[in-house]
Order: structure tokens, then C-alpha cells, then sequence
């Protein structure tokens, strides 16, 4: 620019090659068609130079300060996705400065004032040959109004710090805080039927690829709608296969956004294109790879006979499939999506699974030839892998729900707290709360000695259990929950807090935590303090909130669905609401479906080494991870009892001592009796409260029954038959990250602090260490 | 101009410039220091800062209230030991509640926008130490005492 300033927004006349770094591939691909004389809709660009002017100071600061408390590569993708969230509300809640709001509306004027537009991502780099972010920054259609647009423009600025982009720049070595933001502002063009066109396929050199839809192309982006698909000859354009889709649904434009609505009769015997269309649309996107001069991926629209070209990006080598973006892909899910993940799962997963289950668990194991053992285990871990298959591909991403669901209310209500709408999820009834009320009812029978005990356990057992009936397995687990039920009623005769009501399901999360235990602390109590300076009256302990703070649960739904309009809007709320609960409750229901599996399979492979039966190892259950482009895994959770052990926690190769921590690191010089120990380690809050307490170490389910009422449970991963003592926990420490994962839901139930992400958490304490778990901070004091 | 003013100029220099001080304590564990971020009032007479409860520096201050904080420009290099301010500012430490707090909350996010969720949190409490004798050195060895009252 010769020295001079950036403009913050630059009209489609005044976009070329001279803009480049400021304005993202995207509108420049754009401005070269319009001059190409390919039709393009009208645009401006907000150039990076605005998202610099938003972001430069403090939100900036506040952006790496919740990025960099711990390494982005030992993140799991579960809390990626709560730093996102959490940077997006701080998007959302920095204030536009009057300066840049008042240029940007000076600068998009009738464009964003008077038209309904597309506001979408356009970053330095974004789609280069060598990667493409395809999908993983957002695009919102259909927005109307300055104030609405601005807003959105905002909300694109936020998604390159999504956890989907995150990921992909980690992967891809790239540095987000070096990484820019363009915005395209672009009139909408409805048309009546959409797609995207490859000039050339991208497993075929010498054919293309036309899709094609009928109305808005984002049902087609977000897999939502099945597209006609049509197999080009490269050169001479003739069609070579049309494969015809189901034809039931399309997206159109409706209120402020777009819906998914029923395909009228009379289009879907239609193609979405006629012939002469299809060679049109592939004339498109060949012209538009003359331009280019590279093969092109070009989003177009047809309306009244007239072909709008809306993107064009070069064909990365390889699909998404192919450079994992696919992974990240699919945890982005619309509304419509999700509606048809949840009926998947719901109606047809679950039940197939329990069906598994109770089929696999009637096979007399003991009763088999050897040679029928081993069939018997080939078929379980197929049957397990099939079905760890379908958590990756959909329990995870149904997952999304939560996170839609909490976006919509953040965008909606802007509470201080990104993590407020939890209130509308929990006390959703859960396995893991069922079955603690049936524990609880348990006790009481056995504080009581009713005869009646035995058959209640089990039939408990017949219907909570994971191992099969007259099992070693079963014995174990009789054992174990005895031992429970034991000091349950024990507890209840002595009239401590931790009384039976309060493992009721009816109960669960309605109590203050820190109350669980005696000897733990109430959630935000203080110890004696130095003196206050005046006689001010004494500071409340919570700190001041939003209106919707204060607010019951039932207030605060009624609040969050009164921000949508009535009628349809506000149906789609309540209907959001509904699905995040589906996906809360099924983030612990799907766990404990999958673990009945897996009993299954370490059934049979018990029998197998009871018997000294060559398995070679071939039948360990896999693990269920996200995959990981590039072939590099996420890291694996360290096997139990795993170096160093957690009867001597050092830091070793587990990284430096904290700041708080005395040094003792042998490699840097320090003497070698030195000895490094945790002092305060730092995860991820993810259920407020304080508690105090004694740390009890679990490494597996075996270890439960030395578990002792007010203690802290420290552990890889709360495992659903683990479940049952998060109850009598004063609070809870995990490996394993993030907000939605099973134990950081199951400690909300309870009204737990909850800390979790802290790596090597069984490592580096021990059991019998004083522990301080602050749920508010995500912080462990130890000691 | 007198050697207070000129004093009083460099400690509103330095203490608008750093963000970060180092916290000096002492308990029954013996002595410690802690880097922490602080913030100072208008006239000087407060450094405000924050600590979750649970630790050791909150427990010492709960023992012996009376602190040492080192606010300093140095950039660790030769030019330190004649280019470098250091301010050591002594006095008691309290606990802030009610208004004070708030006022003092104000401050203290101003000057570090990204520690607001931090000192929202029940579990932090915010503190001033309440400077009783300011100990400043310039030129490496050229010490001034600015007592606040």
C-alpha cells in the first residue's frame, strides 16, 4: 500500500494483488472473477487491518492469557473446545470502539444497511494449494442489518481461534497468534438451486465434478443434504454418470439465518440441474481455472437462468479426507445435523448396543470348546470395534449439541460466565445418577439388614452391572459394590453429611459443594484472612454476576427462550435446548453402553487366559481417540501403575516443577538427592466449588473399595463403573480435560469441584496428599 | 524541584511501567517471594494485588501481615547496575472487602485486562499492601527512603 494505512474495509472494485496479504484468498479469488467477467454478487472486504485494530491490546492478552496456561499440544480436543468457547465469548463481550464501528458502517454502507448478506472468512492463507481451512472458519448466510452484520463479523474474527482451526494450525505447524482474519460481506443470492463444481476430480485427472442441490449450497457444505452428483469428462465437458440423491430436503433462507425445510413434491422427481446446466456450471469452474491457471473448487448459485459464482478456491491435493481436516469436520455439526444424529443414536444405536450386550452376555463362555472360545472372541472384538467406530463417528460429534446449544445462549444472554448455561443441562437423569439412587436404596436396605438385601443386589447387578452373570468379573464386582453399600449405610447410621439423600438422583447438583464431607471446606469460604483495611461491610464470597446469575434454572430457560422471536425461532430454541440435554445425558449414557461392550470382549479373552489360550494380543479393546491427521496421535492417556509411579511423584521427564515448586530437575545440574514435588497444578475449572480433602489415588475400578468419604478422587478418567463414589467425594481431580468429558458432567451433577486436564494428575500426587481443588480457577494446591 | 518530588516522579514512572513485582513473605515456614502482578493507586500509597487462597503466600500474609514488594526496570543486562531503578515498598498487606474492593478490582483489571476472570473468582482474594516507607535505588548504589506517612 505505498506506506500508506490499510483501509479497514475495501469495496470488490478496489480488491487486486496489491491488497493481497490484507484481504484472504477468498476475496481476492473473488475480485479476479468479477474482472474475469464471471457474474459475482456485490462485496467489501473487511480487511485484516480491522481485525487487528479489535484485537491488538487487551483482548489480545486475554486470548493467549487462556490459550497459554497449558501447552496447546497436550490439550485433548475436548478442552481446545472449551478454550474456544471461551475465546469466542471474550470476542463477543470486547466492546467495538467507536472509531471502528463508525468506519466499518462507513465503509460497507448500503450493503450491510439495506441488503440481507453472507458474512464469510477470507484469511491470509486460508485456501492455499498446499492447505486448505475449507469449513473450519465460519460463514454466516442470510444476515440483515449494520448491527447484526457487525456482530457477525465479529463471530468470523472468533472462529480463527476455533477449536477446529486450532487444530488444523497445530497440525499444520502454524502459529494462531501470527494467523489474521479477513471478513467478506456479500449480497445474498438465493438461488434455486446451489452446489460446488471441481474442474478437475479429485481422484481423477482427467474427469471433473459438479454437485448440485436444490436451493442454498449449506445444506450440501454441512452434509446435511444428499447432492446430485455428475461425472464430467474434463475436456469436453460431457456427462459421463449422474448420480441421482433422495431428494427430501433443502436449505432456504428464513428469518435471520437459514432452515432446513421439506423439498416440495413436485422437485423432488427434479434434477437440481438441467443437462445444459450441468455443462454450464463445469464451463464455470474451468473458466474459472483459467484464471487461476490450477484446478478449481468453485462454490456457484442459479437464479432466473443466471450463474453466480460465490467462491473459488485451488483443489488442495487430496479431499479433507485425505488431509484430516475430515476429523475436525465432523465435530462442527448445524441444528438439522444434529437432529439426525441424535434420532441415529438414540432409536437406533443405543438399542443396538444394550441388544449386543445382553445377546454376548447369554453365551455360556465356559461352557465353549476352545476352538469356539476363540471364534467367540473374534466375533466380540469385531462387535467392539464396530462400535467403538460408531462413538468416533457419532457420539462424539453429537457431543456438539452441548457446545451449539451453549454458543446460541452465550450470543443470546452474554453472561460473564461462558459456562452458565450448564444450569439448563444438569439434573438431566443419567445412568450414572439411576444407578447411585438404586445404590442408595441399597444401603438403606443393608443399614436396616432386611432380608430382602441379597436378592436387591442382585438385581442391581442384573441391571447396572458391566460383567457377565456367574463371571470371575461378577464376583469382583459383588464384592466391590458390597463394600460400598457397606460404608454407604455405615455413614447414614452415623448421621454425617454425606447422608444417603445424598446420592439421590432427585438431589444430585442441588447442594453447595464442599459440603460433601466433613473436614472439607464450603464452596468460597475463606480461612481467617489478613485484617480487612476499613470497617466496609464483609465482601460477599461469590463474586458479582449478570442478571442471569442469580437466576433458578426454570428463570433462566424461560429468559433464554424469550430471546428468540415466537413462533419458529423460538421452537428452534427450545428445540436446541432439548438437544443438548440429549447430548449431555449421552456423554455419560454412551460411555457405559460402550463399557457393557468391552466387558464382553475382556470376558472372553479372561476365559481364553484362564485356559492358556494363545491370543497373541490381537484382542486388547482399542481405544476410543479422535483420529489425528499427519499420523500424529493426541496424546494417549499413560497406562495405569505407568512410570514414575504414583507412590514417588517426581517431575523426572514429566516437564519442569511448577512455578511454585522447589527445582530438583538431575539433568540441569541440581544435586541428585534434590527432589522435585507438585506443589500447585493448573487443568481446567469444570465444576466451581472449593474442596478440601485427602487425595485417594484410583488407577482402575479395583482400587474403589479403599475409597473413603471426603476424600478427593484423583484419576485418569472417571470410567462409568467408577461412577458410584462420586458422591461421597469432597471433589474431583482428572487426567483427562475438558468440560463435556464423563466425570467433569457427572461432578456438575453433584455440585462438585471438578478440576480437570491436569497432566499426570496420578503421577504427581499421591494418595494420602492434602489436596485443595478449586473449581472455579481450575487449580490443584497440594499440600 | 526537592528530592521528594523528584523521587515521588521516578516511583510513577516505574510503577506505571511494570506490571509485575516480587512479593516477599515470611511465615512459619521460613521466608518466600513470589513474582506477582500488581497495581498501584493515584497517589502511590497501595499496591493492589491477587492471590488465590489456598496459597502459601496467603497463608503467610494471614501469619505475618507485614510484606517487602520489589518493583524494578531492569532488563538484565550490564547496563542494569547504572540504568536500573529498583523501589522496595514495605508495609502491612490487608485483605480487601466491600467498596474498597471493588474500587481497588477496578484498578487492578485496568491494568491487566486478562487477569479479570482471575480475581472474579470466589476463591481469589485481592490485597493491598499498604506502603508505609518506599526504599528506591538508582546509579546502582544511590538509595532514597520515601516515607508515605
Amino acid at each position: 500500500m505505498n506506506g500508506s494505512p490499510v483501509p479497514l474495509v475495501l469495496r470488490d472494485a478496489d480488491v487486486d494483488e496489491r491488497v493481497a496479504p490484507y484481504v484472504g484468498g477468498k476475496a481476492l479469488a473473488l475480485a479476479r472473477l468479477g474482472r474475469a467477467g464471471l457474474v459475482v454478487p456485490p462485496f467489501a472486504v473487511v480487511t485484516t487491518a480491522a481485525y487487528e485494530a479489535f484485537v491488538d491490546g487487551p483482548l489480545q492478552a486475554r486470548i493467549l492469557f487462556e490459550l497459554e496456561r497449558k501447552d496447546v499440544a497436550d490439550m485433548r480436543w475436548e478442552e481446545l473446545w472449551d478454550a474456544a468457547l471461551r475465546i469466542r465469548s471474550l470476542f463477543l463481550g470486547a466492546p467495538l470502539p467507536a472509531q471502528l464501528h463508525e468506519t466499518l458502517a462507513t465503509g460497507l454502507g448500503e450493503l450491510a444497511a439495506e441488503r440481507a448478506v453472507v458474512v464469510r472468512s477470507s484469511a491470509p492463507g486460508e485456501d492455499s494449494a498446499a492447505a486448505s481451512f475449507a469449513g473450519l472458519h465460519e460463514s454466516y448466510v442470510n444476515v440483515r442489518g449494520l448491527d447484526s452484520v457487525l456482530e457477525h463479523v465479529r463471530l468470523v474474527w472468533a472462529s480463527l481461534w476455533s477449536d477446529a482451526a486450532l487444530l488444523y494450525r497445530r497440525e499444520l505447524g502454524l502459529d494462531p497468534r501470527r494467523s489474521l482474519m479477513a471478513v467478506v460481506v456479500q449480497e445474498i443470492v438465493a438461488g434455486e438451486s446451489s452446489g460446488v463444481a471441481f474442474s478437475r476430480h479429485p481422484t481423477s485427472a482427467d474427469q471433473a465434478l459438479v454437485e448440485a442441490v436444490h436451493g442454498l449450497n449449506q445444506g450440501l457444505v454441512d452434509g446435511t443434504v444428499e447432492p446430485d452428483r455428475w461425472v464430467l469428462e474434463r475436456d469436453s465437458g460431457r456427462v459421463l454418470e449422474h448420480h441421482a440423491a433422495r431428494r427430501e430436503e433443502m436449505v432456504a433462507a428464513a428469518g435471520a439465518g437459514v432452515r432446513l425445510v421439506a423439498l416440495p413434491r413436485r422437485r423432488r422427481d427434479r434434477s437440481p440441474l438441467r443437462d445444459d446446466d450441468v455443462r454450464r456450471v463445469h464451463g464455470l469452474a474451468r473458466g474459472a481455472e483459467g484464471s487461476f491457471a490450477a484446478p478449481q473448487d468453485v462454490e456457484w448459485t442459479l437464479r432466473d437462468g443466471e450463474l453466480f459464482t460465490l467462491q473459488s478456491r485451488p483443489i488442495t491435493t487430496g479431499g479433507a479426507e485425505d488431509d484430516g481436516r475430515a476429523a475436525y469436520l465432523a465435530l462442527r455439526r448445524s441444528y438439522d445435523s444434529l437432529v439426525v444424529l441424535r434420532r441415529r443414536i438414540e432409536d437406533e444405536a443405543l438399542p443396538a448396543m444394550a441388544a449386543q450386550a445382553d445377546e454376548l452376555a447369554a453365551v455360556p463362555l465356559a461352557d465353549l470348546s476352545d476352538d469356539a472360545l476363540l471364534a467367540e472372541l473374534e466375533r466380540r472384538k469385531s462387535a467392539h470395534d464396530g462400535w467403538v467406530d460408531v462413538y468416533t463417528r457419532d457420539f462424539i460429534p453429537f457431543a456438539h449439541a452441548v457446545r451449539l446449544f451453549g454458543q446460541s445462549y452465550n450470543d443470546a444472554l452474554r453472561p460473564d460466565d461462558p459456562y452458565e448455561f450448564v444450569a439448563l443441562l444438569s439434573g438431566t437423569p443419567m445412568l450414572s445418577t439411576r444407578r447411585n439412587t438404586a445404590l442408595g436404596r441399597l444401603a438403606e436396605m443393608s443399614g436396616r439388614d432386611d432380608p430382602g438385601f441379597a436378592g436387591a443386589l442382585e438385581a442391581f447387578l442384573e441391571e447396572f452391572g458391566l460383567e457377565p452373570p456367574g463371571s470371575p468379573g461378577r464376583e469382583r464386582e459383588r464384592a466391590v459394590m458390597t463394600a460400598v453399600v457397606e460404608r454407604l449405610a455405615a455413614t447414614t447410621r452415623g448421621g454425617a453429611p454425606g447422608e444417603l439423600s445424598g446420592v439421590s438422583e432427585e438431589t444430585a447438583g442441588s447442594r453447595a459443594a464442599g459440603s460433601r464431607a466433613a473436614g472439607s471446606r464450603a464452596a468460597g469460604s475463606r480461612a481467617a484472612g489478613p485484617a480487612a483495611p476499613s470497617s466496609s461491610p464483609p465482601a460477599s464470597a461469590r463474586a458479582a454476576r449478570p442478571a442471569t446469575g442469580t437466576m433458578g434454572r426454570d428463570e433462566l430457560e424461560r429468559c433464554y427462550l424469550e430471546t428468540a422471536p415466537e413462533g419458529e425461532e423460538r421452537e428452534r430454541a427450545a428445540g436446541l435446548l432439548e438437544l443438548a440435554r440429549a447430548g449431555w445425558r449421552l456423554r455419560d449414557d454412551d460411555n457405559a453402553y460402550l463399557d457393557r461392550i468391552e466387558a464382553q470382549l475382556t470376558a472372553a479373552l479372561a476365559e481364553a487366559e484362564r485356559r492358556g489360550l494363545e491370543t497373541g494380543g490381537r484382542y486388547a479393546p482399542r481405544q476410543v481417540a479422535l483420529p489425528s491427521p499427519l499420523g500424529r496421535p493426541h496424546p494417549p492417556a499413560p497406562p495405569a501403575g505407568a512410570s514414575p509411579s504414583p507412590t514417588s511423584p517426581s517431575f523426572g521427564a514429566a516437564g519442569p516443577p511448577p512455578a511454585d515448586g522447589p527445582g530438583g530437575d538431575r539433568a540441569s545440574g541440581a544435586p541428585v538427592e534434590a527432589v522435585a514435588r507438585a506443589r500447585q497444578l493448573v487443568g481446567q475449572p469444570a465444576g466451581p466449588g472449593v474442596g478440601v480433602g485427602v487425595a485417594r489415588v484410583v488407577l482402575g475400578p479395583d482400587e474403589l473399595a479403599e475409597f473413603r468419604e471426603g476424600e478427593i478422587l484423583v484419576c485418569d478418567a472417571i470410567e462409568p463403573g467408577m461412577t458410584f463414589v462420586v458422591p461421597l467425594a469432597a471433589g474431583i481431580v482428572e487426567r483427562r480435560g475438558g468440560m463435556l468429558i464423563h466425570g467433569a458432567i457427572i461432578a456438575r451433577e453433584y455440585g462438585l469441584p471438578c478440576v480437570t486436564g491436569v497432566p499426570e494428575a496420578t503421577a504427581l500426587i499421591r494418595t494420602g496428599d492434602r489436596l485443595t481443588v478449586d473449581g472455579y480457577l481450575g487449580i490443584v494446591v497440594v499440600g | 524541584m526537592d528530592e521528594r518530588h523528584v523521587t515521588l516522579g521516578l516511583l510513577r514512572d516505574l510503577l506505571s511501567r511494570q506490571r509485575l513485582g516480587v512479593l516477599a513473605t515470611h511465615g512459619a515456614g521460613g521466608p518466600y517471594a513470589s513474582l506477582v502482578a500488581f497495581a498501584a493507586d493515584d497517589h502511590l500509597r497501595h499496591l493492589t494485588f491477587a492471590t488465590t487462597r489456598a496459597t502459601r503466600k496467603y497463608r503467610y500474609l494471614t501469619e505475618e501481615p507485614r510484606v517487602a514488594m520489589l518493583v524494578d526496570s531492569r532488563s538484565d543486562d550490564d547496563l542494569d547496575f547504572h540504568g536500573a531503578t529498583a523501589a522496595t515498598a514495605v508495609g502491612p498487606v490487608a485483605e480487601l472487602e466491600g467498596e474498597v474492593r471493588d474500587e481497588a478490582r477496578a484498578r487492578f483489571v485496568e491494568r491487566h485486562p486478562h487477569l479479570a476472570g482471575f480475581v472474579a473468582a470466589p476463591t481469589t482474594a485481592l490485597l493491598a499492601l499498604d506502603v508505609e516507607t518506599y526504599y528506591v535505588v538508582r546509579r546502582f548504589q544511590t538509595v532514597t527512603e520515601l516515607h508515605m506517612r
